[in-house]
């Protein structure tokens, strides 16, 4: 038996967010009922190749997977859990945004074996957050929290960003403490990254946008992480944290560079030494499955020497580091002798540590964890 | 193919200023003559390399016969000798002048001679030729042939009046140029019997026939199966092949006095049959080489070194078969602190350099950094002893030098009048001597002015153009060495000198240049997770200093999903400019950093 992650993509949006470059659309609602069986039908054409995997955590990202009708979503899952082995303590994860939930729904979710929730709040500014092109204010949070509270969800992440143009450190420090106060059990801490094509992007380029200095950015991160600590959070991943056996066990799976399968538009996978994704396009998308084909777009070979890349590159953004006993364990081979040099330079750079036991960033790699993660590549 | 008899001989140049027709005219004349069929022309037949191409001028020359049967009734031969159109090839344009016994002057019916025009036109009489006036353009609707026939008249002193006005490009009045060419350039004199004398113009090397030398006879007869021996070197072989040019390479029985055509002999490197050079008959030698014959010299170097991940062998491969075609390229290894082992090239100016770089990178794909270029000083150390160095680095410390000497050329500028004013304060910012302004009409003048040619290679040419919009052109020689307050000037990178980035400037001009050196530096090179200052230094004393602030977050902290490839694809970019990286200490510079010390700096 293997252990299998699923990410289900929901590219569905009331409106694109300013900041966001992933596949989501807000004009294509007509498309829902349709787009729902083709996950279904996608699902169906692995069936065979999964006899012998037991699904472990689901994640249902977007886009926004609340804007659509919960009856979808419950559907879905009914199909995998009649499909698939389904392991006893699955994890089953929705993203929603504040503002799109209802009581009817939240019912549903949890009907449907949801059983970790991941808000989309960013921040309780509500300023903040109409210039980032977000639809709810501070209160739908509140709102959207107690509704999911009073339905007995007890895993609630909320994301929450940081850099915003125009935001403060008291701005980043009371949102953290107002997620904290309400209790969550876990909190992602982003930065804000300008992609190409968005909307702030472009603004930037026109020089319209006043982002925090980098100093003022990276004091944000630290003042909040610390804060999150003292409050009993374990922080556990660069952008993460959570309450003491709440970590998102289906991010660590990308972290600890175990297999998933994605399914939707523009969905990656990484199974059988592989990793592949789907068109981005809806109607290739739609079109291909309806044909039994797998809508896959691009796929690339993970052999021996990426996949020892990818487990350290991954791998380092854990707080824990890279186990060196599980690097032996998998790879056959101690991580020094590969990388031995790079390993010696960064802890004289100040950015690793060697406990021993592992390799891990230090509170200056936290900053510059990226000039580590170039070394990991050959 | 029968012979036609030596008075029917015509052997000319053509001597335009860049742009101003030279290629297009020749392409004319081909097609004319009926050499060539339309089809068989490429654009511009006589520009072979895409390089030249595409900036428009001649580096290499070579020659093409042409048959003309003329109004007389009487047929013509007419060898066309193509010149470079460089200032740092004067050696060259002054041998393939030497090879004819006159020169097409074409001038831009819209513009009027140029400076290097001039400067051509003055070696051309050097040699005797015979001016042919020709004024192109005469389509557009800006032609003033009139007024530019008259300036020819003004500064040249020759007759004007019956110069055939034509459009090259339109191809209107060739004949009147190919009449003008029979009729005013002399036929070439001398006697097919006596002893060998024939001038090597150009050269090149072709891997099936060794070098091929394109010749000019000047008295005797040249025969496949003769001993023929190099008066420069001594050197001697037996002739394999005499030929001439017409679209390709034709055999012939021989080559007779005043023909022009060229001769293989297994000759292994063109450093053997070197341009200007005489040959002449092994066993009935000539008395005399021609005359006019120099050792080509480089007037400017730099350091090439293999960018890193390139190989140092690749590099030197690629020189060597350079060098199998260019005689005026010398190298030879050296090694630097900051770029490892590479070569110190010399070069004969600015532009022969840029070529050669240019060509490393494309016809042989290699990634190369270059160092800043540098003169020839002449050094006198306190103890007496005198030598020359081309290389900043290998100046001894200033207190065991007793004075030092740099090159100084004479350099003519030829402007329109609105920019005299631009031009004197350029000068004179560049240590220029002002010797004097002649007016060549109302609105243009050529200025004279003597230059440290160290200042000439560093920013002049660029800034000559982005100060005058293009207008005004420059033609430089040698003139000596004087002696001069020089200084060098070293740039320190977190504290460590990098060598590749030594300079020798003027005492006076070191603030300036460390300064700006500095803040390019500072522009170009990546942060780090430290601090770095950059210093520009004489000797122990800091004159300028910037600083790089440290790295502070370089960090993915965004969830990007199962997308892993995504994310690896930014590292991986990252990595790549990584690689482009030269690890000088613990600062990763880019290639770039060395190339843009040396950029031309609009604002100042």
């Amino acid at each position: 038996m293997k252990d299998l992650s699923i990410y289900i993509h929901i590219p569905f949006c009331i409106q694109k967010c300013y900041y966001c470059d992933f596949t989501s659309f807000s004009n294509m609602n007509d498309k829902i009922p349709k787009y729902m069986n083709s996950l279904k039908a996608e699902l169906n054409l692995y069936k065979e190749k999964l006899t012998d995997s037991t699904i472990r955590t689901i994640f249902i990202g977007g886009g926004t997977p609340s804007v659509i009708d919960g009856k979808y979503i419950y559907d879905l899952l009914g199909h995998i859990y009649n499909n698939l082995k389904i392991a006893k303590d699955l994890e089953v994860t929705i993203e929603v945004n504040p503002g799109t939930l209802d009581r009817e729904k939240v019912k549903i979710y949890k009907e449907a074996g949801i059983n970790r929730v991941s808000m989309g709040v960013q921040s309780f500014n509500n300023e903040l957050l109409k210039s980032i092109g977000r639809i709810h204010k501070a209160d739908h949070v509140y709102e959207s929290y107690r509704l999911l509270r009073e339905e007995k969800f007890e895993n609630i992440n909320m994301d929450l960003m940081s850099g915003l143009p125009g935001q403060t450190l008291e701005d980043v420090l009371s949102s953290v403490k107002e997620a904290v106060d309400l209790g969550v059990e876990h909190i992602s801490h982003y930065s804000l990254i300008l992609e190409e094509g968005t909307h702030l992007y472009n603004q930037y380029k026109k020089g319209k946008l006043n982002l925090p200095e980098e100093d003022e950015e990276r004091l944000m991160y630290h003042r909040a992480t610390d804060y999150l600590i003292k409050k009993g959070y374990n922080h556990y991943e660069i952008s993460n944290y959570a309450l003491p056996g709440f970590e998102c066990g289906h991010n660590l799976v990308y972290w600890d560079l175990m297999p998933y399968l994605g399914l939707g538009l523009g969905s990656h996978s990484y199974m059988d030494n592989k990793r592949f994704y789907n068109t981005s396009n809806m109607l290739d998308y739609i079109e291909k499955v309806e044909k039994k084909f797998l809508p896959i777009e691009g796929e690339e070979e993970i052999n021996l020497s990426s996949a020892i890349e990818e487990f350290c590159l991954l791998g380092i953004r854990k707080i824990n580091g890279i186990d060196k006993g599980q690097f032996k364990m998998r790879f056959n081979v101690e991580i020094e002798n590969i990388y031995g040099d790079i390993i010696n330079k960064h802890i004289k750079n100040g950015l690793i540590i060697d406990n021993g036991k592992a390799i891990k960033l230090t509170r200056k790699g936290l900053d510059l964890s990226n000039l580590v993660e170039v070394d990991f590549l050959k | 193919m029968e012979r036609i008899k030596q008075e029917n001989i015509r052997n000319f140049s053509i001597i335009a200023h860049i742009d101003h027709g030279k290629s297009t005219l020749a392409d004319r004349l081909i097609e004319k003559t009926g050499m060539l069929t339309s089809r068989e022309m490429q654009n511009q037949v006589l520009d072979n390399m895409d390089l030249e191409r595409e900036r428009g001028i001649t580096i290499k020359l070579k020659a093409v016969r042409l048959v003309y049967k003329a109004k007389d009734g009487e047929e013509y031969l007419l060898n066309l000798i193509d010149t470079p159109g460089h200032v740092d090839f004067t050696y060259e344009v002054s041998r393939s002048l030497a090879a004819c016994e006159g020169a097409l002057l074409v001038v831009d019916s819209t513009q009027g001679i140029e400076a290097q025009t001039l400067a051509n036109v003055y070696l051309a009489l050097d040699q005797d030729l015979e001016i042919v006036p020709i004024i192109n353009k005469i389509d557009l609707p800006s032609a003033r042939p009139d007024e530019v026939k008259k300036e020819i008249e003004d500064i040249i002193g020759i007759d004007c009046e019956n110069a055939p006005l034509i459009s090259a490009k339109d191809g209107l009045n060739i004949e009147d140029v190919l009449e003008a060419i029979v009729k005013d350039v002399p036929a070439p004199k001398g006697d097919p019997n006596a002893p060998l004398k024939a001038l090597i113009f150009d050269s090149y090397y072709d891997s099936y026939k060794g070098v091929v030398c394109y010749i000019r006879v000047f008295e005797g007869t040249l025969k496949p199966g003769m001993e023929i021996q190099m008066m420069s070197t001594g050197k001697t072989y037996e002739v394999v092949e005499v030929g001439i040019n017409t679209s390709k390479h034709v055999q012939v029985d021989k080559l007779e006095a005043g023909d022009v055509g060229y001769v293989t002999a297994s000759i292994k490197n063109v450093k053997d049959a070197r341009v200007g050079d005489t040959i002449t008959d092994k066993n009935n030698p000539t008395a005399e080489p021609l005359p006019g014959y120099k050792k080509v010299v480089p007037m400017v170097y730099c350091g090439i070194y293999p960018a890193e991940g390139e190989d140092f062998n690749s590099v030197r491969e690629a020189l060597e078969k350079l060098q199998v075609n260019d005689a005026s390229l010398v190298f030879e290894p050296e090694s630097s602190a900051a770029l490892g082992f590479g070569f110190r090239c010399g070069f004969l100016g600015l532009l022969h350099m840029e070529i050669v770089q240019e060509r490393l990178e494309r016809e042989f794909d290699l990634n190369i950094v270059t160092t800043a270029p540098s003169v020839i000083y002449k050094i006198t150390k306190t103890t007496g002893e005198v030598f020359e160095i081309q290389n900043p680095s290998n100046l001894p410390p200033a207190s065991e030098i007793a004075s030092m000497q740099e090159p100084i050329v004479t350099a003519n500028i030829m402007t329109p009048t609105d920019h005299v004013g631009a031009i004197m304060e350029l000068c004179q910012n560049k240590r220029g001597k002002f010797l004097n302004m002649e007016y060549l009409e109302e609105k243009r003048v050529v200025l004279h002015y003597e230059l440290p040619l160290n200042e000439v290679i560093y920013d002049f040419f660029d800034a000559l153009k982005s100060k005058t919009r293009g207008y005004a052109s420059l033609d430089y020689e040698l003139k000596g060495y004087e002696e001069s307050d020089l200084v060098k000037l070293d740039i320190l990178i977190n504290g460590e000198l990098v060598d590749a980035f030594s300079l020798i400037v003027h005492r006076d001009k070191a603030y300036e240049r460390g300064r700006t050196i500095a803040e390019r530096l500072r522009e170009v090179i990546p942060r780090h997770q430290f601090a770095i200052p950059i210093q520009a230094a004489i000797g122990s004393k800091i004159i300028a200093r910037e600083t790089i602030r440290a790295l502070r977050k370089d960090v993915l902290a965004k969830c990007y999903g199962g997308d892993i490839s995504r994310k690896k694809k930014l590292l991986e970019k990252q990595k790549e400019g990584k690689k482009r990286m030269r690890q000088i200490g613990s600062v990763e510079v880019p290639q770039e950093a060395f190339l843009t010390v040396l950029k031309y700096d609009e604002d100042k």
